[in-house]
């Protein structure tokens, strides 16, 4: 391969996975978070209905 | 049975990324002046167009919610708006490295270039939107209006190297320039996993709207109650 410009072509290629791969880790982060959440609200509202 | 499909179609993405880069990297001819960078453009080019079919599933998401009312269709508007944004910023990422070697500069104000970052913004404004407005009909509702009103942008980036004199290069694909077949087919068949990692995302994306969804009827539920 031409080994002119080979830093620059490796830090586009770096950029485009960091870039995919950061958005991946927001996905899962916020999917435990919301999944956590949804946990808690059916605790409470479940315990809400055995109050009733 | 999801969560496996979803499993599966990443496995094929890896596996086509894979097969890709070895070509992209190994088989395929250097460019004659541009060196190294120009293989930039196998991710550069197909993450617009991944960016683009998002964008325009997102408009007829919107169009439908507007009509059908169903706010699955807003789950998925906003979904495929949230992974298209991603790409979209590779997009501009990865052009403006490569800008920085054949133009010597990172950034210029060019018709292409300033119109993408448009829409950039303008997706992103979408997303910011919809955290301004707590019910979800009324947010699903703005959304889909400023989405149907976002896309306008899409067609002018894609054309403004048609319409205008610009710094970007000329299309390789529909006229104006040419390029090796080999390097073409390379091209194409990087869109491909994309594609597929765009759908994987995607999914992954609607399931967290729905439980979203969901925490909003059980508060409802829990203050009602």
């Amino acid at each position: 391969m031409d080994e002119r410009n080979f830093t620059f072509m490796f830090y586009g290629f770096a950029m485009a996975w960091l870039i995919l791969l950061g958005y991946v880790v927001a996905l899962v982060a916020r999917e435990r978070k919301i999944k956590s959440e949804l946990d808690n609200l059916k605790r409470i509202v479940e315990g809400k209905e055995h109050l009733k | 049975m999801r969560q496996r499909v979803l499993i599966g179609l990443a496995a094929i993405a890896a596996v086509l990324f894979a097969y890709n880069f070895h070509t992209i990297f190994l088989r395929l001819p250097d460019e004659a002046s541009q060196g190294a960078i120009y293989r930039i453009m196998y991710f550069h080019v197909p993450a617009a167009w991944v960016a683009f079919a998002g964008f325009f599933v997102a408009l007829v998401a919107s169009v439908l919610f507007l009509v059908r009312k169903g706010l699955r269709y807003d789950r998925l508007a906003v979904s495929v708006t949230e992974v298209g944004l991603a790409f979209a910023a590779v997009n501009l990422i990865t052009g403006m490295i490569w800008g920085r070697i054949i133009w010597g500069i990172w950034w210029t104000w060019d018709w292409r270039l300033t119109s993408m970052l448009v829409c950039w913004l303008l997706y992103a404004g979408y997303l910011m939107l919809r955290r301004a407005v707590d019910e979800p009909t009324q947010r699903a509702k703005v959304s889909a209006v400023f989405s149907i009103f976002a896309f306008a942008d899409v067609p002018i980036v894609f054309f403004s190297i048609k319409w205008w004199r610009t710094q970007h290069p000329q299309p390789v694909v529909w006229g104006g320039g040419s390029m090796d077949p080999a390097m073409m087919s390379a091209l194409f068949a990087n869109v491909i996993p994309m594609l597929v990692l765009a759908i994987v995302l995607t999914a992954l994306r609607m399931r967290q709207e729905e439980m979203r969804q969901e925490i909003e009827t059980l508060r409802r539920l829990s203050y009602a109650a």
